[in-house]
């Protein structure tokens, strides 16, 4: 259980990527809008209460690791980076320019923070569980967090690194499904995802992935699992926090126009709280 | 020492040695008596781990692995080792520069039986022209020895290719082999031509140089271990000196050892080129390696006779 301190602290996190994601997006630029906006809250508990991290030492050994394998959603990471000071906030507005340390997707090489490159789908579980076994290996109690797509589930990769992770009984492994039950040209097609996880011996548990009391309870529990790897089936929208956007496939890789803009912005700053992170 | 090894052999004992490094990890896909790891995972039997037959993900394992400061080893046999995993290689590995060591054996014909499906002829083409990579195909035990210490010293992503079967002694000792990653050794000094091989097939080169000896014709032998970064002082230095150049490889001609040659001298140095290797083809069943390799003309035969011909078109 958690405060409501803490809570309400970490929503208006949530809210603040929101609105990062949508200045980005200012001005034409195209991104990755609708799965940026359904891994928000959880990102904002990653990086803004669970995960042991040192943005004024971002090579820490101890440091627990995060692996976004939908890399496409890194608007979110971004803005999060930026706000624990990885790199000052003005780079935001050179993501995606040419010599930018901010790519299209996430470059472990150019972007403090980011700890692994992404980007062709299905990868990052994989990198997560050699992450997670290289802690063991090396006696060290770093945990490593991982969000996969349910549309980038459809990858047989994952399911390699499923069976790899649950016979090496990775249990310093956190894996967080964001199932906004939407790819980028429609339903997915993946089916049951919280089944196939338990099949494949993970500890999996259905929680609803905007609702932070339940992503941080399920955080904590995830801790608590021992000799299994754990799989947090989130239920999420693809888009949540701007109405036109939710549930929407043609807002998965998109530009608003200058009229959307302005409304994306006004429901966000609706909705209260601050107006920066 | 006997007059030859198979490659493997040597592997094993060499992952053997740097496995003292506790940094040290072997991956295999469930082919660890065949690779000979399973040398390695009776000594380390806690950094030897089997992902099953999931490619894929062993090199995704790896990435993450190296991310933590380890010194991953993984393998497979090199029709899978490359081709199969291109993706994850070029994207975990070689874009995000992960020190992950790439070691595909069986490569070329040299698993005769299984036939195509479990013949190399693209994958030291498909690594090559990954950015970041390093290709490797020592051409004996010995090099094979030299080669695992060279490229767990060099920090950074690399493909290692090795035989199959006992293939004779270049070297004669490890003193006498010295073996720096990107330098080509000459083997044999010559006028006349210059064959330039790497791989099973430099043993060929260095008898095919013996025998266009006797007819007059000096041929200068480059063993050219490391395809990736390729040699080109080396090879415009044959260029200019010999003016003729044959390269005989167990792989296809397009885009590996000759490919690469062709591309230095296109732009550097034009000089007539013959290639010796598999012509754009697979490979088939045979119930021996050397059976197959004659049928490719992958042979001292067909080396001189290309190193005849190249000669002439001076």
């Amino acid at each position: 259980m958690h405060s409501q301190l803490t809570i309400r602290s970490l929503e208006e996190k949530a809210l603040a990527i929101r609105r990062g994601i949508i200045e980005i997006m200012s001005n034409g630029k195209r991104g990755h809008l609708g799965g940026s906006l359904s891994i928000a809250d959880i990102i904002a508990a990653l990086y803004f209460h669970q995960m042991r991290i040192d943005p004024t030492n971002p090579n820490w050994e101890d440091r627990d690791r995060f692996v976004l394998s939908k890399g496409h959603s890194v608007l979110a990471q971004y803005v999060a980076l930026a706000e624990l000071g990885f790199f000052p906030r003005e780079e935001l507005k050179e993501v995606k320019k040419i010599g930018s340390i901010l790519q299209g997707h996430p470059d472990r090489l150019k972007t403090p923070g980011i700890e692994a490159s992404t980007g062709s789908l299905g990868q990052g579980l994989s990198i997560a569980c050699g992450m997670a076994l290289g802690a063991k290996i090396k006696r060290k109690d770093f945990r490593t967090y991982v969000i996969v797509g349910d549309g980038e589930s459809t990858e047989g990769m994952v399911w390699e690194a499923a069976i790899f992770a649950s016979h090496y009984k990775l249990d310093n492994l956190t894996g967080i499904t964001d199932q906004n039950r939407l790819m980028a040209s429609g339903s997915t097609i993946v089916g049951s995802l919280v089944s196939k996880w338990r099949a494949f011996g993970w500890e999996t548990k259905e929680i609803d992935g905007h609702n932070m009391s339940e992503i941080l309870d399920a955080l904590d529990w995830a801790l608590t699992v021992k000799n299994r790897p754990v799989m947090l089936v989130c239920n999420t929208i693809k888009g949540r926090g701007i109405s036109f956007v939710e549930n929407n496939v043609d807002f998965h890789h998109c530009a608003l126009t200058p009229e959307q803009y302005e409304k994306a912005v006004k429901e966000l700053s609706e909705k209260g709280g601050k107006n920066n992170v | 020492m006997c007059s030859r090894e198979d490659m493997r052999d040597a592997y094993g004992d060499a992952l053997v040695q740097i496995g003292e490094d506790p940094r040290v990890v072997v991956l295999d896909a469930d082919l660890s008596h065949s690779n000979k790891t399973d040398i390695f995972k009776k000594k380390y039997p806690k950094r030897f781990f089997d992902v099953g037959i999931a490619e894929s993900n062993m090199v995704g394992v790896a990435a993450g692995l190296s991310l933590t400061g380890l010194i991953p080893f993984i393998h497979t046999f090199s029709v899978f080792a490359v081709g199969r995993v291109y993706d994850q290689i070029r994207i975990s590995v070689c874009y995000q520069k992960a020190n992950v060591k790439i070691v595909g054996t069986s490569a070329g014909l040299s698993d005769a039986h299984d036939g195509a499906t479990h013949q190399s002829v693209d994958d030291v083409t498909l690594a090559r022209v990954l950015p970041n990579m390093t290709v490797i195909a020592p051409c004996d035990g010995i090099e094979v020895r030299k080669a695992v210490r060279a490229i767990y010293d060099h920090f950074g992503p690399v493909y290692l290719r090795i035989n199959r079967m006992p293939v004779p002694f270049v070297w004669e000792s490890m003193e006498n082999c010295q073996f720096k990653i990107g330098k080509a050794n000459c083997l044999k000094e010559g006028s006349d031509v210059t064959i330039i091989a790497s791989g099973s097939t430099v043993h060929l080169a260095v008898k095919a140089a013996n025998q266009t000896s006797k007819i007059g014709m000096k041929a200068e032998v480059l063993d050219m271990h490391t395809i990736k970064p390729i040699d080109e002082d080396a090879i415009l230095k044959a260029a200019k000196k010999t003016g003729a150049l044959v390269t005989v490889e167990e792989h296809s001609v397009i885009g590996a050892l000759g490919g690469a040659v062709a591309e230095v001298l296109g732009e550097k140095y034009p000089a007539p080129l013959e290639r010796i290797g598999i012509k754009d083809m697979f490979g088939e069943s045979a119930l021996n390696w050397g059976e197959l390799l004659n049928a490719h003309n992958i042979t001292v035969e067909a080396i001189v006779d290309a190193a005849k011909k190249v000669h002439q078109r001076k």
